[in-house]
């Protein structure tokens, strides 16, 4: 193998898990070490740069980090990241004088959003502070679009969620209430330099079979959920079905609980393993007694003169076919009575108001097309972003697109290629602090992942508004934040310096590392101290060292970071060095690397910057 | 030293032995050596050999002396007996743990300060009675205890850290051992882990006392350019004079077998030990015979000479009969015979000291 190239700022991004599996690429073991330090405004700017809705996000994130998170390696579950987002959310101080000043002369530029979701606000939190005039363009009387209308408010609790976007929309960002775009030639007509659509996924599938118009009991989850959240609906009758198995489904169950719903069933076509809900979301509807059934395939709505009486549904089981597809076969027939039903069946994006001839082009499904690097849509200056793009993903999904359609709006008002995207730059600060000293915590110790507090069963279901979790104590905060293995601080090899004395790979309590002779990748996975069978891993592979010409080769799969080989490197071949992922957003280019949100430096010491 | 402790977290496919013990099962405490010290890969290639010849950790006893290399016995089976003995006297306290419980696995581990100096009388004793012990002397020519003086296995012109070269000749505990009837004599280097277990797993199962010389540099004293006990010189000056490996009885295979699966052209040869376990060579050097003495010991002159390090496990004599053997004690163990055999009284005293009026 070639040496591996550690000036990729890739290659250490890629050894810590969580941040690299988030789409904004939090920098989660950063601020997990913050609130070990009981810094939690710091923390939770680390965590508003990247992801500008912490607090909102701490109750609401799909949390990609947490199945990517390396304790799942070594232990069974992983650290809980986004509770911990959370207590950094609820312990801050008043964080408002480190956001970034707002220019008050403007630069001239005017952008339009539609829609005032979590794509859009990042947007205008990335393109305010460089002196843009953002304009938002919102259909209902407040902001948040489906953060506010379909997520309930046990879940996220609206003081919450208002303080965040008010932190965006106190930049100066002009809102427009009640302000439906109907027409985007006539926003095109007006004198913007460039259009962001984040108007979502607003419509809800429909499920059409025999009897799905003969009444007025079948709703259509979204809808249903934004009428719950705007008051215009607050009963339900008490034996309700929800037909889906997403997390949208689990919304709807559990606030049909809470507002008259006794009965309340999920019935999911497949069985568990396919369910896609998140597994969390899925155990607090069941500790709500929300039966989950499963492998039932509704085949018609049962109305008797135009009362709903129920469904009925095949009962089915699941095979793989030849093609590995999955197919059902129908073993039975059920009847499950009912005066209500949720349909919860997916989600897609919807835009009547944008014209056959505004040059947005479109594919088959209705999609619009869209730039998956530029974020641009065939209409130069029209940029899409959140679910309105590729239709419904999760909230942190949407603040990258934000983050990236705000990068192409800049680069586009000044002219610039949209393809030339600003590099990743990173910063790599060794954590020795003396001779046996290093600047974060590296025992390992085995604990249990801690479980969150839920108010008690009784007491959430008299109320919708009552959020159901209360949060991380401080004994719970301590166990979490030591849980976290410290990934960032990355296990770095200066060859040259090595003697081959073998103290590292004696010392190593995962046998990852070993000195040997170099070869092809499938084959020197073979012959390491501990076989590498983990392919989505990198091996490392230093280059030739200097007494006998073999590499070091580190497996990354299992490496804790405990940092024992460099405390037991003669010659400080192997130090820990703490990586810091300098991800550029709107307004910063290669040579005005990100200088972050007046977070003081975490690391002492002169540090390196590294660049591709 | 070190104070982060090693974590209790292991590799999941982590391999067991027949007793269901992995490796992390040999360790010890952490070692407070030097970080980079040899003795510490020692430490390491001796937790393999334990690991892989399934030694019961109950049953084996660490015996040491006093210096860094003295350490070493804290350092792996923490579950085993030890006793860190008196400078240069390990040889005795090991001789009277062996002479009163011959069923343990004895290891003793020295240097060469211990070995060498004040202990040499008790090193030469202990090797013509042939104790039943595997003796390691981690060998890096220096006192690094006491800040890097020379020690009595330095060669002639080694310079010390200051650059001061050593004018006095060495003591070379392998042409020593042979030259005093040793039954087993290897040498190896602790840079090379390959080499190295085999040998400790020959020598455990020797039955009789196995010398190991292993060159274990001393990072902080010894490691530098004009020092022959360092990771540079030693592997710069390394000769293998033969590769051998232990082969338990039941694994054991028939040369002719090995020969044709073995890629290398290599002559296979086994030499077949008291107890029916084997050690099978594979020539490196032409006719190298490791059981002849006088070859053996005329080859390590001239190769030592021409200045190379030669090692391999160079000797050993498939005859070897350690001290019990020789005296002919009892079979058992001191602690499993009953009182009365142990202790028979006066009477028997006396009829004793009958036979010799």
């Amino acid at each position: 193998m070639e040496p591996t190239n550690v000036g990729n700022p890739d290659y250490y991004h890629k050894v810590v898990d969580c941040q690299w599996a988030c789409p904004a690429h939090t920098n989660v073991p950063g601020y997990i070490r913050l609130i070990a330090q009981e810094r939690y405004d710091d923390a939770y700017m680390l965590n508003w740069e990247s992801n500008v809705f912490p607090g909102i996000l701490g109750r609401t994130c799909d949390r990609p980090c947490e199945p990517a998170c390396r304790r799942v390696r070594v232990e069974e579950k992983p650290v809980a990241i986004c509770r911990l987002k959370r207590v950094a959310a609820d312990l801050r101080g008043d964080v408002t004088p480190r956001f970034p000043d707002i220019p008050k002369q403007k630069n001239g530029k005017k952008i339009a959003c539609v829609g005032a979701g979590p794509a859009s606000l990042t947007v205008a939190r990335d393109l305010m502070p460089l002196g843009y005039e953002v304009t938002i363009f919102e259909k209902n009387d407040r902001p948040g679009g489906l953060m506010w209308t379909n997520i309930p408010q046990f879940r996220l609790p609206p003081e919450v969620l208002w303080e965040e976007i008010d932190y965006i929309l106190d930049m100066g960002v002009d809102i427009r209430y009640n302000a439906p775009v109907e027409s985007m030639k006539w926003l095109l007509e007006q004198d913007f330099d460039a259009v962001f659509v984040g108007s979502g996924a607003p419509r809800g599938k429909e499920l059409r079979l025999p009897g799905r118009y003969d009444t007025d009991h079948i709703y259509i989850g979204i809808d249903w959920l934004e009428s719950v959240a705007f008051g215009h609906v607050n009963s339900i009758e008490e034996n309700v079905l929800v037909i889906g198995v997403g997390n949208t489904a689990m919304d709807c169950c559990r606030t049909s609980k809470r507002i008259g719903g006794t009965n309340v069933k999920v019935m999911a076509r497949k069985s568990k393993p396919y369910f896609k809900a998140s597994p969390w979301e899925l155990e607090d509807a069941e500790e709500e007694l929300v039966d989950i059934v499963e492998n039932h395939s509704p085949t018609e709505f049962v109305v008797e003169d135009g009362v709903l009486r129920g469904m009925n549904f095949d009962i089915v089981e699941w095979h793989e076919n030849d093609e590995g597809r999955l197919v059902s076969t129908k073993l039975d027939e059920t009847f499950f009575p009912a005066e209500a039903v949720i349909l919860a069946i997916g989600q897609e994006t919807a835009f009547p108001w944008i014209e056959d001839d505004a040059g947005i082009e479109f594919n088959k499904w209705r999609e619009a097309v869209v730039d998956r690097t530029t974020f641009m849509s065939t209409r130069e200056g029209v940029f899409f972003g959140g679910d309105a793009a590729w239709g419904p993903e999760n909230i942190i999904w949407a603040a990258e697109h934000g983050h990236q359609a705000a990068i192409s709006i800049h680069a586009y008002c000044r002219g610039e290629d949209l393809r030339k995207r600003p590099p990743e730059h990173m910063n790599l600060v060794s954590a020795k602090m003396g001779l046996h000293e290093w600047s974060y915590s590296n025992d390992y110790e085995y604990a249990h992942r801690r479980k969150m507090r839920h108010v008690r069963l009784e007491e959430r279901l008299q109320s919708i508004e009552t959020e159901v979790e209360e949060g991380f104590d401080i004994e719970q905060t301590l166990t979490e934040v030591e849980r976290c293995l410290n990934c960032d601080i990355q296990t770095h090899f200066t060859g040259s310096l090595c003697i081959e004395c073998d103290a590292c790979i004696d010392i190593c309590p995962l046998s990852c590392l070993t000195i040997t002779h170099n070869g092809a990748e499938a084959e020197l996975r073979t012959r390491l101290t501990a076989p590498a069978e983990n392919e989505e891993q990198d091996i490392y592979v230093s280059e030739a060292l200097p007494q006998t010409s073999r590499v070091m080769v580190k497996d990354e799969d299992l490496c804790i970071h405990c940092g024992l080989c460099a405390e037991r490197c003669p010659t400080a071949a192997w130090d820990m060095r703490t990586f810091d992922l300098l991800k550029p957003y709107a307004g910063q280019d290669a040579e005005h690397p990100y200088s972050g949100m007046g977070i003081e430096e975490m690391s002492p010491g002169g540090f390196v910057s590294v660049t591709p | 030293m070190t104070y982060i402790a090693k974590p209790r977290v292991f590799h999941p496919s982590l391999e067991k032995n027949e007793l269901g013990l992995t490796r992390r099962d040999y360790e010890g405490v952490m070692s407070t050596l030097c970080a980079g010290c040899g003795h510490d890969s020692v430490t390491a290639a001796l937790i393999e050999a334990a690991w892989e010849l399934a030694i019961p950790t109950h049953r084996a006893a660490k015996m040491s002396g006093i210096g860094c290399s003295s350490k070493t016995t804290a350092y792996f089976m923490s579950e085993s007996h030890g006793f860190n003995s008196v400078h240069g006297r390990m040889p005795s306290v090991a001789s009277g743990a062996n002479a009163a419980n011959r069923d343990l696995v004895y290891i003793g581990v020295s240097g060469d300060g211990d070995s060498l100096s004040i202990g040499l009388g008790q090193l030469c004793h202990a090797v013509r009675r042939n104790l039943n012990l595997l003796y390691i002397i981690e060998n890096n020519g220096v006192y690094g205890l006491t800040k890097g003086q020379f020690s009595a296995s330095a060669d002639m012109g080694s310079k010390s850290k200051r650059g001061v070269p050593n004018e006095q000749p060495p003591i070379d505990p392998a042409l020593l051992g042979l030259s005093i009837g040793a039954t087993f004599v290897a040498r190896g280097f602790s840079g090379d882990k390959d080499q190295l277990v085999p040998i400790i797993k020959a020598g455990i199962r020797h039955p009789g006392l196995a010398l190991v010389d292993v060159i274990s540099p001393c990072v902080t004293f010894n490691d530098h350019v004009g020092s022959t006990k360092s990771y540079a010189y030693t592997r710069e000056h390394f000769r293998e004079a033969v590769e051998a490996a232990f082969v338990a009885p039941k694994d054991f295979v028939p040369p002719a077998d090995e020969i044709t699966a073995d890629i290398g052209s290599a002559e296979v040869r086994d030499v077949r030990m008291h107890d029916g376990s084997v050690i099978r060579f594979r020539q490196v050097e032409g006719d190298y015979d490791a059981t002849d003495r006088d070859a053996v010991y005329g080859y390590l002159r001239e190769r030592q000479n021409a200045g190379e390090v030669p090692t391999g496990l160079l000797y050993v004599d498939p005859e070897s009969r350690d001290l019990h053997d020789v005296l002919g004690t009892v079979d058992r163990p001191l602690w499993d015979l009953p009182f009365e055999e142990l202790c028979p009284g006066s009477e028997a005293l006396d009829a004793l000291m009958e036979n010799y009026r």
